[in-house]
């Protein structure tokens, strides 16, 4: 398929944070037992990352795990790969209760690079970004102003940023507004 | 006259001297001035008029609690009311003009109300204007409103930006005297995380001017010397011009960043935090009263603290002679520091019987004249002070002697900032001795755990010595980090020294014995105009609570919120009242502590983000199409997709009939879609929805209902079986969220040990109606899956390819026409619609909107949520009773529909509506019945549910509720018409259009 197309097409706005949409995304909303061994093991073979706790996600390049809430977690997939991932989750969890859907057009994905990316989210997030406190391998599910987000940081400088595809545009204009104001100066 | 002093002016940058214009008058001032000090510096010391007298005005404090120098800032998009001049600093170039006057600020008309104060008592519009009746709207209100009011408001875009901001912090400090660096220190040192605030752009508060000693050293060395440990703690944040403005449950704090309000700026104007904090500590400081003498409202009448400030501070000298008007020895500070920077004070008016405390005696050793035991009778003059007439404390004011001076210091004693401690229910004792509110730290405002999360540390807390301060603060600072969980030691507290000082005794009112002459010229409230005669008269005519008192004189209520007025205000009242000052109590304390620009609330939510706008793939080209889009819910949706040349009207009507004989698309990708997926999923939707679901086989669509548990319809749509264990559940665009919601609430609330999940696919597909006589033909254009009569029947569903796409076919049809409901992937879904647009050219495609589906399931008789129903119609209302299952055991409003009223053969019922000249019906129109109600009202029977124009038919079509319709058929009632005739409609079948749905079984 040729013509498919993320909400906002790559859309960049450079700064000293820079914000860019990064293009569409293999999401998969895995509902079932978090604890289950099958589950558990088939996400790791989908994602090559460790399975996350309470709060947390592991992601490396498009592929990752996010825990999402305590009976769900978000698989993530280059985009080509997410409806046989979804397929394969349906092999290995045959005969448990669970879902396996895909989502990946449901969402948009940003990256938010640069020195005061912490700031940038803390203008828009109620959640406690403080280096102590909002550490890599950590997800947060949110609101971006007035919309939910969910984030997590990709390296110190770093934040990775999905909502849905909808607001993919009132998003980025969001985070562009918040980089392009400036630093705080207190994170 | 007001001017500039050679000598001082601590906070000045002489080298840097500016310019700015009051009322287009060009002016000169230094960096570091404020608005204020500039302008006394430029003898202006009349700034504004009075709300209700328009009396002349001047400035009384330096700070925050500022209630006459209110002005109008700046121009066009940078237009502010009611700025302080006391708390706006100056820049060059800052542009400033005085409110509340006509026709000039020197000369104003309105000042014939000071006259007229007679018959503008307290309560005034309550007691005035109530007859005769008309005259209230059409000779009192205008005449009020012109009157009344201060700053105008803006009239253009506000061109700044402002932005919210969120911390978390252990421990939340406000206020940066030598109390917040104090408690700061202690905190920090313990390990917390802490963040201190300063709502101005200097630390170290009074003690800057006061200059006490501390750990042996000068004020100003001290406060340099801590600023630079607390800086160098990693674990410590300072600002300034931030404001704690509000304190609220669960440790949360609000703060007003002022960036750009003292001279041009890049970035945000204002910055608002929320602050979650374990443990805050509020040193506010305190706030000098003014006395309540006649007279005291004249400009050139100032606290004693501000006259010093303005000496010391900024250089300014308010007058060469200054009488001191005081009840307290702090008071004697500023007769001291005005001698000794060259000035006059003639005398120190002391109410007390005795002074011979450290300053007082140290002001006798200066050569100050004091008079004990002596008040004011009233100040001299008209737009400025020219003298004091002196009279015994203990009289009735018979004048023994008058003072010529130009400015009047004056000081009643110190009441402590409690605001923020107070805003979540922190309570106030009565502080005789010091004769103050101040924090009764036994009960503190309380947090999620019972614990205390407030504390008061300093002055704000009742201890105004430097040294009872400094200890406090130490400890408040210690204890709120311990409670945040900080480890460290604090170390030791810092030690201050200054003057003894002898007790205060309290003045409300001076002299005592007042005349009634005298008492309605003593102020209290400076920018409401209300006096003790006022808070006597209120009280006198039964006005007993402190808040009654309050709403009935506006004492308090105007934009300072009764920061100087409060106190002296019920002290008076109790006084009237022959109470005890504690048991009238105080007024609630309300959040933020000064005004907040609107913008900042705000925050980036402006223009285009002012709220999110849900886009579809196709949205993009519907706009770049001549979509008229409509709000539904938070996404905008294409009404009709107007032409050039073409009303929206017109749209409408050609897309209705070309859907109905060539082909048209409608982009539904909004409709809600949830999966339900499990063993007991089919159990679950037979309680979701009022017909049987779980017996639909795998392949196939059913139309369903919801009720609420009360019976009344709340969504409906189409729910197509996936597989064996997996449900997908149409909705409404608008109710997609809320169903899941509602889904998830069961789920998780009642039916926790069901087996089911529920997933929100909404967005993941581009959902776009193929629709019409052509609708077959431009799929099996594009090739791929069959979607024959045979291979894809009515009300069934198939998985495949449609051209290259990965397509999902629903046969279904909201139109009666034949009709395709494609869903592919959202990133997939542009690329389709184009498709369907290039091959749909040669059957006569075209888009159509919301308004063309309403016009064509309304000639087909289908109902549409939010149409048909309002929250108060039930299924059997609508002649659903089809979709109720008698098989189930139960399903969500089952019960409820057995009740007595909704099993009412007289609720009114759904039918169409055919006008007998065809015309359109009003939407929401009533039928009219025969008598009038209880009330008078004309009795009906019945009302407009939806109404169109069908280009179809050629006439109006609608359908109502109406009393017993369905057995009324051929009926004709009649129907309002706001402004015209009733309108003669007929009772018809609500199906106008194909009624056997020949066209969409093709």
């Amino acid at each position: 398929m040729s013509n498919v197309v993320s909400a906002l097409d790559g859309q960049v706005a450079p700064g000293e944070v820079t914000v860019r949409e990064l293009g569409l995304r293999g999401m998969i909303t895995l509902r079932g037992d978090l604890s289950s061994r099958k589950l558990q093991n088939i996400c790791k073979k989908l994602t090559g990352v460790a399975f996350p706790k309470q709060g947390g996600v592991a992601s490396e390049g498009d592929k990752g795990l996010a825990w999402m809430s305590p009976d769900e977690v978000l698989v993530m997939v280059p985009h080509a790969e997410a409806a046989p991932a979804v397929a394969a989750i349906e092999a290995a969890l045959k005969g448990e209760h669970f879902l396996a859907v895909n989502v990946s057009d449901a969402r948009a994905v940003f990256s938010v690079q640069g020195a005061f990316s912490r700031e940038v989210i803390a203008k828009l997030a109620p959640a406690d970004l403080h280096p102590d406190r909002f550490k890599e391998g950590m997800m947060r599910r949110t609101r971006l102003g007035q919309v939910a987000a969910a984030f997590w940081m990709v390296d110190e400088e770093t934040f990775c940023v999905i909502c849905f595809r909808s607001v993919a545009e009132y998003t980025f204009g969001l985070l562009k507004a918040s980089a392009g104001a400036g630093e705080v100066g207190y994170l | 006259m007001s001017t500039r002093l050679q000598s001082s002016g601590r906070l000045l940058n002489k080298n840097n001297p500016v310019s700015f214009t009051f009322n287009g008058k060009k002016l000169r001032g230094y960096e570091g001035d404020t608005l204020a000090s500039a302008l006394l510096a430029n003898d202006q010391l009349l700034v504004g008029r009075s709300f209700k007298y328009h009396r002349p005005r001047g400035v009384v404090a330096s700070g925050a609690e500022e209630p006459n120098g209110l002005v109008n800032l700046g121009r066009d998009g940078h237009f502010e009311p009611n700025q302080r001049v006391t708390t706006q600093e100056l820049f060059d170039g800052l542009e400033a003009t005085s409110q509340n006057h006509f026709p000039t600020l020197e000369f104003d008309v309105g000042a014939i109300n000071t006259h007229l104060s007679r018959f503008l008592p307290a309560g005034f519009y309550y007691k005035m204007f109530i007859y005769p009746r008309p005259f209230w709207k059409h000779v009192y209100e205008p005449f009020i409103r012109k009157s009344a009011g201060l700053g105008k408001a803006p009239k253009d875009r506000d061109a700044d930006t402002y932005e919210h901001f969120h911390a978390y912090v252990d421990v939340l400090i406000v206020g940066g005297g030598i109390a917040g660096l104090t408690a700061a220190l202690a905190a920090g040192r313990a390990g917390a995380q802490v963040l201190l605030i300063e709502q101005t752009a200097h630390w170290g508060g009074r003690a800057m001017v006061d200059q006490p000693e501390i750990d042996g050293m000068s004020a100003e060395a001290w406060v340099a010397q801590t600023l630079a440990e607390l800086n160098g703690m990693a674990n410590v944040q300072t600002r300034t011009r931030m404001m704690g403005s509000g304190v609220y449950d669960h440790g949360f704090a609000m703060a007003y960043e002022r960036l750009g309000d003292h001279g041009p700026h890049d970035g945000p104007r204002h910055r608002l935090w929320k602050i979650r904090a374990k443990q805050i500590v509020t040193a506010t400081g305190a706030i000098e009263r003014p006395l309540s003498f006649a007279a005291n409202d004249l400009p050139g009448v100032l606290l004693a603290s501000a006259v010093r400030d303005y000496a010391l501070n900024y250089g300014v000298s308010v007058g060469d002679r200054t009488v001191v008007v005081t009840n307290n020895d702090d008071a004697y500070r500023t007769a001291i520091a005005l001698k000794e920077a060259g000035l006059e004070v003639p005398a120190i008016i002391d109410a007390r019987t005795e002074a011979t405390g450290q300053l007082p005696e140290a002001a006798r050793a200066l050569g100050i004249r004091v008079e004990t035991g002596k008040g004011v009778a009233t100040v001299k003059g008209g737009k400025r002070v020219t003298g004091v007439a002196i009279c015994a404390q203990a009289g009735e004011g018979s004048v023994l002697e008058e003072i010529g001076c130009d400015c009047v210091a004056m000081s009643g004693g110190w009441s402590p900032v409690v605001h923020l401690w107070s805003h979540c229910g922190g309570k106030l004792k009565w502080d005789d001795e010091q004769a103050m509110f101040r924090p009764d730290p036994k009960r503190p405002p309380m947090n999620q755990n019972g614990i205390g999360f407030v504390s008061t540390a300093g002055v704000a807390n009742g201890f105004l010595s430097t040294e009872g301060a400094l200890t406090d603060a130490f400890a408040a600072g210690e204890t709120a980090a311990k409670l945040a969980g900080a480890k460290g030691k604090a170390d030791k507290a810092p030690m201050g020294a200054d003057a003894a000082e002898q007790p205060i005794s309290p003045v409300w009112l001076m002299p005592q014995g007042a005349s009634y002459k005298l008492r309605s010229k003593a102020w209290l409230d400076f920018q409401n105009d209300v006096k003790v005669s006022d808070v006597q008269l209120a009280a006198q005519e039964g006005f007993e609570s402190v808040e009654h008192a309050k709403r009935y004189t506006t004492l308090g209520m105007a934009t300072d919120q009764g920061k100087l007025s409060n106190i002296n205000g019920l002290a008076i009242l109790s006084k009237s009242l022959d109470s005890e000052i504690p048991n009238v109590g105080t007024t609630t304390f309300r959040p933020p502590y000064t005004p907040i620009s609107m913008s900042s609330i705000a925050g980036v939510a402006q223009n285009e983000l002012f709220q999110p706008l849900r886009k579809t793939p196709v949205s993009d080209w519907s706009n770049d199409n001549g979509a008229d889009n409509e709000p539904v819910g938070a996404w905008r949706r294409a009404f009709a997709y107007v032409r050039s040349g073409e009303s929206v009207h017109d749209a409408v009507n050609r897309e209705v009939k070309n859907t109905r004989e060539n082909l048209g698309l409608l982009d539904a990708s909004t409709l809600g879609k949830l999966i339900v997926k499990g063993p007991d999923a089919g159990k679950f939707l037979d309680m979701m929805y009022t017909n049987m679901m779980s017996n639909l086989k795998v392949g196939k669509c059913r139309y369903g209902l919801m009720c609420t548990e009360n019976g009344f319809l709340m969504d409906d749509g189409v729910v197509a079986r996936i597989d064996e264990d997996t449900w997908l559940c149409h909705t409404t665009t608008g109710g997609a969220e809320r169903i899941h919601g509602w889904m998830e609430d069961w789920l998780q609330c009642e039916w926790w040990d069901w087996k089911v999940y529920v997933a929100n696919v909404t967005e993941q597909f581009a959902q776009i109606a193929v629709v019409g006589p052509n609708a077959r033909k431009v799929l099996e254009k594009l090739g791929g899956m069959d979607v024959s009569k045979e291979a894809l029947p009515f009300m069934e569903w198939r998985d495949g390819k449609i051209g290259e796409f990965d397509a999902r076919a629903y046969r279904i049809s909201f139109s009666g026409e034949l009709s395709y409901e494609i869903a592919v992937p959202a990133s997939q879904g542009r690329a389709f619609w184009d498709a369907l647009t290039e091959a749909g050219e040669e059957f006569g495609v075209m888009p159509y909107g919301t308004e063309c589906l309403h016009i064509l399931r309304a000639e087909k008789g289908f109902i549409m949520i939010g149409d048909e129903t309002d929250g108060t119609v039930i299924p059997q209302d609508l002649n659903l009773q089809w979709a109720l299952s008698k098989k189930k055991d139960d399903y969500l409003g089952k019960r409820a529909h057995e009740r007595s009223h909704m099993a009412d053969p007289n609720r009114w019922k759904l039918v169409g509506l055919e006008t007998l000249d065809g015309s359109v019906l009003p939407d929401g129109a009533y039928a009219i019945a025969e008598g009038t109600n209880e009330n008078g009202q004309r009795n009906t029977q019945g009302r407009v549910t939806s109404t169109y124009y069908s280009a179809n038919l050629g006439r109006g079509i609608a359908m109502g509720l109406v009393h017993n319709g369905p057995n009324r058929m051929g009926e004709v009632i009649s129907f309002t018409n706001i402004g015209g005739e009733p309108i003669r409609t007929k009772i018809v079948d609500p199906v106008v259009y194909d009624k056997d749905g020949e066209k969409q079984n093709v």
